[in-house]
C-alpha cells in the first residue's frame, strides 16, 4: 500500500519503485521481474559488466524508455502518469552530458537551472568553485577536458535540488580525487534524506553511508 | 554540505518560462553560429540568380516565373537547417534533459519551432523582397509576398520539425525530412504563389492568402504536439 504525501511530510514508505520490470534490447532480453524499492537515504549501486544492461535499466528507470514489461512507479504513482511530478524530483546523470558546445561552461549550467526552477539559483558559484570547475566558468564547453565534462553534468546534477538521483556511470572520465568527492556526495545526498541509484562496473567502498549493491549479469562484450 | 534537507517537491508546470528559456538559448545558440543564419540565405540568393541565367533574361518571364521560383528556392532554402534542429540536441544529450526537465515538453517543442523560424525562416522573406525586384515583380506584390512567405516558412518549420523529431537518431536523415515535408507543403505553395501572381496581375489575392495562413496556422498549433510524441518514441 502506498500513502501519499501529506502537508509536505514525505510518509510513504517508497519514494521509487521498480516493479516487475522486464529490459529488452532489440530482441534480446536483458532483464525480467526486476524489483527495486529505494526509500528517502537509500543508496543503490547496480554492478555488472559491459553489456549487461546496466544503461537500458537506468533508462527505463528515468522514464526515457517504457519497460517491456512492469511499471516504474514514484510515489506509488505509476509512470507515466506521474511523470512531470516524477521528473521535477528526478537528477540524470546519463553517458552525454547535454552540453552546449557554442556555449560556455555556466551559461550551460544556467540554463540547465532555469529550465528546471524559476529563480536563480543563489548556490551555483558555490557548487562550482565545490566541483573545482569555477576557473573555467567563461571557456566555451568545446574547450573542457571529458572529466571536466562530467563535473558540470554533477554541478547541474547538485543543482536540480532533486531528491532522487540516477546516475549512470558517474565515474567516468574522473581522476581519483574526482571519484572520492562524488561518493562524498552521494553520502552528502543520502544524508540529506535523498535518494540515489547510481549504475558503475567498478566495486566501490564507501564509508559511513550503507549501500546496496545488485549485481547480475555475466555480459557479452 | 551544500543546501538544507531533501524532500519531495510538488510539480509546478511553467510552460511560458520554459518557452522564453529554451528560445533565448535557441537564439544565442543561432548567434554563436552564424554560419547555420548564413546557409540557407546564400542558398537562396545563388539558387534564385541562376534562373534567369538558365531559362531566360527577358523581363516578361522574369515576372512570370517570378514567385514561383522564390517559393520553391525559399521552401528548399528552409529545409537545410531542419536536419540538426533535434539532431544536436540528441548527440549532445539535451533532449535527454528536455525529456527528464519535468516541464511541457510541447512548450520546448513550440519555442523551438518559433527560434527555427526566426533564424532560418524570417530572413528569408526579407532577401525575397530583395530577389522580387530582380524578377521585376511589382512593388505591389512585396505585401502579398512577405505575408505569404512569412505564414509559409513557419508552416514549413512547424512540419520540418516533426519529421525532424521523428527522423532522430538515424543516418543521414535530410533526404526523408524533405520527402516527409515537400508533398505536404504542396497546398502552401499553389495558395502561396497564386497570391503573389494575382496580386502582381492587380486581382484581390485575398483569398489565396487566408487559405496560406489557414494551413499555417493549423501547422503551428498541432505540429508541438506531434513533435513532442514523435521526440519521446525516437528516444526509445
Amino acid at each position: 500500500m502506498h500513502l501519499l504525501r501529506v502537508s509536505g511530510a514525505f510518509v510513504t514508505q517508497f519514494l521509487f519503485e521498480v516493479r516487475k520490470v522486464s529490459v529488452q534490447r532489440g530482441q534480446r532480453i536483458l532483464l525480467s521481474d526486476f524489483d527495486l524499492q529505494v526509500a528517502p537515504h537509500d543508496v543503490v549501486h547496480l554492478v555488472g559488466p559491459n553489456g549487461c544492461g546496466k544503461t537500458s535499466l537506468m533508462r527505463v528507470m528515468a522514464g526515457l524508455v517504457s519497460p517491456a514489461s512492469g511499471d516504474v512507479a514514484w510515489c506509488g504513482v505509476a509512470l507515466p502518469s506521474g511523470r512531470a511530478a516524477f521528473h521535477q524530483n528526478l537528477a540524470w546523470l546519463g553517458h552525454q552530458v547535454g552540453l552546449k558546445a557554442d556555449l560556455t561552461l555556466r551559461e550551460n549550467i544556467e540554463f540547465d537551472n532555469a529550465l528546471r526552477r524559476q529563480h536563480e539559483n543563489p548556490l551555483i558559484d558555490e557548487i562550482m568553485e565545490a566541483l573545482a570547475i569555477d576557473h573555467r566558468s567563461t571557456v566555451l564547453a568545446r574547450g573542457l577536458s571529458a572529466g571536466q565534462r562530467r563535473r558540470v553534468a554533477l554541478a547541474r546534477v547538485l543543482l536540480s535540488d532533486a531528491q532522487l538521483w540516477l546516475l549512470d556511470e558517474p565515474f567516468a572520465n574522473l581522476d581519483t580525487s574526482g571519484v572520492d568527492f562524488v561518493l562524498s556526495l552521494i553520502s552528502e545526498h543520502s544524508a540529506k534524506g535523498g535518494a540515489c541509484v547510481f549504475a558503475a562496473h567498478q566495486q566501490l567502498a564507501m564509508k559511513d553511508t550503507p549501500v546496496r549493491r545488485l549485481q547480475w549479469g555475466q555480459g557479452t562484450e | 554540505m551544500i543546501g538544507a534537507s531533501l524532500q519531495v517537491v510538488s510539480p509546478s508546470l511553467r510552460p511560458f518560462g520554459t518557452f522564453s528559456t529554451v528560445l533565448r538559448r535557441e537564439l544565442q545558440l543561432a548567434y554563436r553560429r552564424p554560419a547555420d543564419l548564413l546557409n540557407p540565405l546564400f542558398f537562396f540568393a545563388v539558387v534564385t540568380s541562376l534562373f534567369p541565367i538558365a531559362v531566360s533574361p527577358l523581363p516578361d518571364v522574369l515576372a512570370l516565373i517570378g514567385p514561383g521560383v522564390i517559393w520553391i528556392a525559399a521552401l528548399l532554402a528552409a529545409l537545410l537547417p531542419l536536419s540538426t534542429h533535434y539532431a544536436h540536441d540528441y548527440e549532445d544529450g539535451t533532449l535527454e534533459q528536455y525529456l527528464l526537465s519535468g516541464q511541457s515538453l510541447v512548450a520546448i517543442c513550440i519555442a523551438k519551432t518559433v527560434a527555427l523560424w526566426l533564424v532560418a525562416g524570417l530572413p528569408l522573406v526579407l532577401a525575397s523582397l530583395v530577389v522580387s525586384g530582380s524578377y521585376g515583380l511589382a512593388p505591389s506584390t512585396f505585401a502579398v509576398m512577405s505575408i505569404t512567405l512569412a505564414g509559409g516558412s513557419y508552416a514549413l518549420c512547424a512540419l520540418g520539425a516533426v519529421a525532424a523529431a521523428l527522423t532522430v537518431g538515424v543516418q543521414r536523415a535530410s533526404a526523408m525530412i524533405a520527402l516527409l515535408v515537400l508533398p505536404l507543403m504542396v497546398p502552401v505553395l499553389i495558395f502561396g504563389t497564386r497570391a503573389i501572381s494575382m496580386a502582381a496581375t492587380n486581382l484581390p489575392a485575398k483569398g489565396p492568402i487566408y487559405l496560406v495562413l489557414a494551413v499555417t496556422l493549423l501547422a503551428a498549433l498541432l505540429s508541438p504536439i506531434a513533435t513532442a510524441a514523435a521526440l519521446r518514441i525516437s528516444m526509445e
